[in-house]
């Protein structure tokens, strides 16, 4: 299991066939949600290759906790793919079914980066966003890769 | 998997009994090494689709099948418009119409030996890949229209080829029944700097060299002669169409229980085929298929234009091409009655056998010719559909992952496996050398075993094998 150590919480990333699970876990559900987010990066590249350099908004709303956090990842794959951009800090605010969040990162260099694999989808396979018996959230869901 | 579960029918072929909300069985084929060696998810996800409304006779999965999302990846499932059946986003995934293309060089591969790393290098800088590659092509919204509407047949029309490819191409080179309204605009501005680029991941293309013929009658009618080079392109509808699978599923997961259907799994999400949203999909789905044979046909041209200067001497005629993550209307015959179906096949390739009126006139006396790719260090295979055929004329579509990418990750560096290629006579270019590393032959199942699994049960025959020795990965 792969791990980061951020200042709140931690991600890591579990085994799916073909592809990559992503799990963020803090001590708040949006502290998960960030996490999460560092996990998809972390399958891309090593984070502390991409430098926190622009930020982008991000906005969503969902009828659900798991059906939000897709939308997140979701988000962030598109913005990814349009802007050709990399993100590696996340920040993310919860306000009932909606979200606001901000990422920072900058324009992909395929010599530095190395990407890896190209995100194509956050999916709802081993979806779940709960409360653990000690506390922390955690968020997950499987990414086809 | 656990077998116990399973009631083996013969050597390649297990019968899951309906249970619990199983409308029908579900029918794996597979020899005993590689049903032992799949992941119990696999019947867990086979067990799902046959729960789905409308599904007709079984829920198959291939020789290859892996865990995948919602629909196993090597499922095949067909469903009746007429009988409330569905179509599923889950059931299609989000590379839509992601396939394969195979041209004949004519060219001994001995003669591209003494060039390898020179062609290597010219088909590297030609063709985009990798995570960021844009092509040079960059559609307006009316172009983009068009080539929505015509898939393969518009990118000939704009130079990227001839006619002649086009007899040569599932459904001539064009998905009809595309709607590019019903694609979303996030869906277009993906795709805008895409088309024609490789992606990453398992996407590649390679020069591989005819390693050996099965049946030299068939190799022969197909152009295949034993140590000639041919190429292989592997790649799919890009961010178009990963994007309208992630618009898609969410509606139709939101949307399920408006239908009356109740998802075992949210990622089977889907709606019936006779309702607007069912209908919409389609369009789309339709639309990203276009733009997948449009990617593959432009790709063409990249290879073409590219090797027209080192290899001058390579015909790189177009011998067929194939998809093998799509939702298809065809007919087929049930317990004696014709039907027309919506068969899904997910990480599964259309095996059509002889005689079959879709194939185009030069291979209807053979059969549809199925793609099995393999991986950077492992060799593909040319397979022709069976008389007969099983699962709706399906047949297997590559090895299948055998390790995760993590563990592939941790197991090697993706410097030493470039060098361990290079050492067998394989060159590899590819911008990340972790993707290599995650890429790695040993993260595959034995694609060997998946084809003579698939030829012993009836799905497809084998004609020729094909051994790697240039791959370009994304």
């Amino acid at each position: 299991m792969t791990t980061g150590s951020p200042a709140a919480g931690e991600w890591s990333h579990f085994r799916h066939g073909a592809d990559v699970g992503v799990r963020g876990k803090g001590p708040t559900k949006a502290a998960a949600f960030e996490q999460a987010a560092r996990a998809l990066f972390a399958a891309v590249t090593p984070l502390d290759r991409i430098a926190p350099r622009a930020v982008v908004e991000i906005a969503c709303e969902a009828p659900n906790d798991g059906l939000l956090l897709v939308d997140w990842l979701n988000a962030l794959i598109y913005r990814m793919a349009v802007d050709r951009m990399l993100f590696s800090r996340f920040e993310v605010a919860l306000g009932g079914a909606r979200l606001s969040g901000r990422a920072w990162g900058e324009p992909v260099d395929p010599a530095r980066h190395e990407p890896a694999v190209e995100p194509k989808g956050a999916t709802y396979t081993a979806l779940s966003v709960r409360r653990e018996a000690g506390g922390d959230w955690v968020a997950e869901c499987v990414v086809d890769v | 998997m656990d077998i116990a579960r399973l009631k083996q029918v013969s050597d390649t072929e297990w019968r899951l009994e309906p249970t619990g909300a199983m409308r029908v069985p579900g029918i794996l084929y597979a020899d005993r090494a590689l049903i032992e060696a799949m992941d119990d998810k696999v019947a867990e996800q086979v067990a799902n689709v046959a729960a789905l409304p409308g599904i007709v006779a079984a829920s198959y999965a291939m020789p290859d099948a892996h865990w995948g999302y919602g629909f196993p990846i090597g499922g095949v499932a067909a469903f009746d418009a007429e009988a409330g059946g569905i179509v599923s986003a889950g059931g299609v995934g989000f590379d839509i119409s992601c396939g394969v293309r195979l041209l004949l060089t004519g060219v001994p591969a001995k003669t591209i030996e003494p060039i390898r790393d020179h062609v290597a290098e010219v088909l590297y800088a030609s063709v985009p890949a990798g995570v960021g590659s844009t092509s040079s092509i960059a559609l307006t919204d009316s172009q983009m229209t068009d080539m929505l509407t015509g898939g393969a047949r518009w990118a000939v029309r704009q130079g990227y080829g001839s006619g002649a490819d086009l007899k040569r191409i599932e459904e001539n080179g064009c998905a009809e029944g595309a709607r590019p309204d019903a694609v979303s605009v996030h869906a277009k501005a993906r795709q805008r700097r895409e088309l024609g680029t490789l992606g990453s991941g398992n996407h590649y293309l390679e020069i591989q060299e005819v390693g050996a013929v099965y049946d030299d009658a068939a190799a022969s009618a197909l152009g295949l002669r034993l140590g000639d080079a041919v190429i292989s392109i592997h790649c799919g509808s890009r961010g178009l169409g990963h994007q309208i699978g992630t618009d898609y599923l969410r509606e139709m997961a939101i949307a399920a229980p408006d239908y009356g259907i109740s998802l075992p799994d949210l990622e089977l999400a889907c709606a019936p085929i006779k309702s607007p949203l069912g209908e919409r999909y389609l369009g789309a789905m339709r639309a990203a298929a276009n733009c997948a044979l449009a990617n593959r046909q432009i790709l063409t041209h990249f290879v073409r234009s590219a090797l027209s200067v080192v290899l001058p001497e390579a015909k790189l005629d177009l011998l067929f091409d194939v998809s093998h993550n799509l939702c298809r209307e065809e007919t087929h015959t049930v317990d004696g009655k014709r039907r027309r179906l919506f068969v899904h096949r997910k990480g599964a390739t259309r095996a059509f056998g002889p005689g079959h009126p879709d194939l185009p006139a030069a291979l209807r006396p053979l059969g549809q010719p199925v793609f099995i790719g393999g991986s950077m260090g492992t060799a593909s295979h040319v397979m022709l559909g069976a008389t007969g055929g099983h699962a709706f004329a399906s047949a297997c579509h590559g090895a299948g992952r055998g390790m995760s990418r993590h563990q592939a990750a941790r197991r090697w560096h993706g410097r030493r496996i470039v060098n361990e290629l290079a050492a067998r006579g394989i060159v590899v270019r590819s911008p990340s050398l972790r993707g290599v590393a995650e890429e790695a032959p040993g993260a595959y199942k034995d694609v060997d075993a998946v084809v003579e699994a698939a030829e012993r049960a009836g799905l497809a025959r084998r004609i020729a094998r094909l051994e790697p020795r240039v791959c370009i990965k994304g």
